[in-house]
């Protein structure tokens, strides 16, 4: 049952990617000043947001597992912080190749751009420590730790563009600037597959988390036997 | 389309193909992990079975 509702998931996220596709490249106008690339923010934004949402959900999850001691709290902590990754990497590499076309160079040690891929790496530290440490509770432990202390940055990437002066755009859905209607529907259009896409992906590997404890406990109790 | 123009649109490309091969590059990762839980399954139930013979 779990399958089928995953493929059609799937299916569904992939004919909405490429009817979006579609509708960028056909229906929609070049935005004045930066020509076709402007349209790599419809995916670049949303990856954004996926990102983050995973990284709250990774918090809670750490939470959740220092109050319960349940390990499942702790798979769901390592799906929703691989995923998080995942989109995290789409939106760093898309931005550099905006920032190739727009900006002339392919990075710059902008507020934006550091906060965010020091983020990154700090997650990408999370799943280091993970295999650093061969006792689950422990680990888990250690990990939700981690999480909890990771999501401190991701305010500060957030709102960086804020706070301090950057050759990064400003926001232009939550801020002083405006975008156009037409823009702002594809936009958001185009995070809802990449939603579904994430929860695909989470459900995935927190039940490839799950086996791999089990398989970790039969083992376990094979050499004891 | 002159030169600026074209430009663009092959960076567009290379964006939208960037973020479809990390998603599936995880896709092909999380498969793999799956076939390689099954086969570790397979291991233990057997080491399993062995050792309850002896």
């Amino acid at each position: 049952m779990r399958k089928h509702i995953l493929l059609a998931g799937g299916i569904l996220a992939a004919l909405l990617l490429t009817r979006n596709i579609w509708v960028m490249l056909t229906g929609l106008p070049d935005e004045a000043f930066q020509g076709a690339i402007f349209r790599i923010i419809f995916f670049h934004v949303p990856a954004a947001f996926t990102c983050f949402l995973c990284f709250l959900a990774s918090l809670i999850a750490g939470l959740a597992y220092l109050k319960t001691r349940n390990l499942n709290y702790d798979a769901f902590g390592v799906a929703v912080t691989e995923v998080g990754l995942a989109f995290g990497a789409v939106n760093l590499l898309t931005g550099m190749i905006w920032a190739r076309i727009i900006w002339g160079i392919w990075w710059t040690w902008d507020w934006r751009l550091t906060s965010m891929l020091i983020c990154w790496l700090l997650y990408a530290g999370y799943l280091v420590l993970r295999r650093a440490i061969e006792e689950p509770t422990e680990r888990a432990r250690m990990s939700a730790v981690m999480s909890i202390l990771n999501f401190s940055v991701v305010p500060f990437v957030f709102f960086s563009i804020k706070w301090f002066r950057t050759q990064h755009p400003q926001p232009v859905l939550f801020g002083d600037g405006k975008m156009d209607a037409g823009y702002r529907a594809m936009l958001y259009g185009n995070w809802v597959p990449l939603l579904i896409v994430a929860a695909i992906f989470i459900t995935i590997r927190f039940v490839q988390e799950k086996q791999q404890r089990e398989i970790d406990a039969l083992r376990r109790e094979a050499h004891m036997i | 389309m002159n030169d600026a123009a074209a430009r663009n649109f092959t960076y567009l490309a290379y964006g939208l193909i960037t973020a479809w091969a990390i998603l599936l590059i995880y896709a092909m990762t999380l498969a793999a992990r799956g076939r390689s839980l099954a086969r570790q399954l397979d291991n233990v139930k057997r080491m399993m079975e062995d050792r309850e013979k002896k």
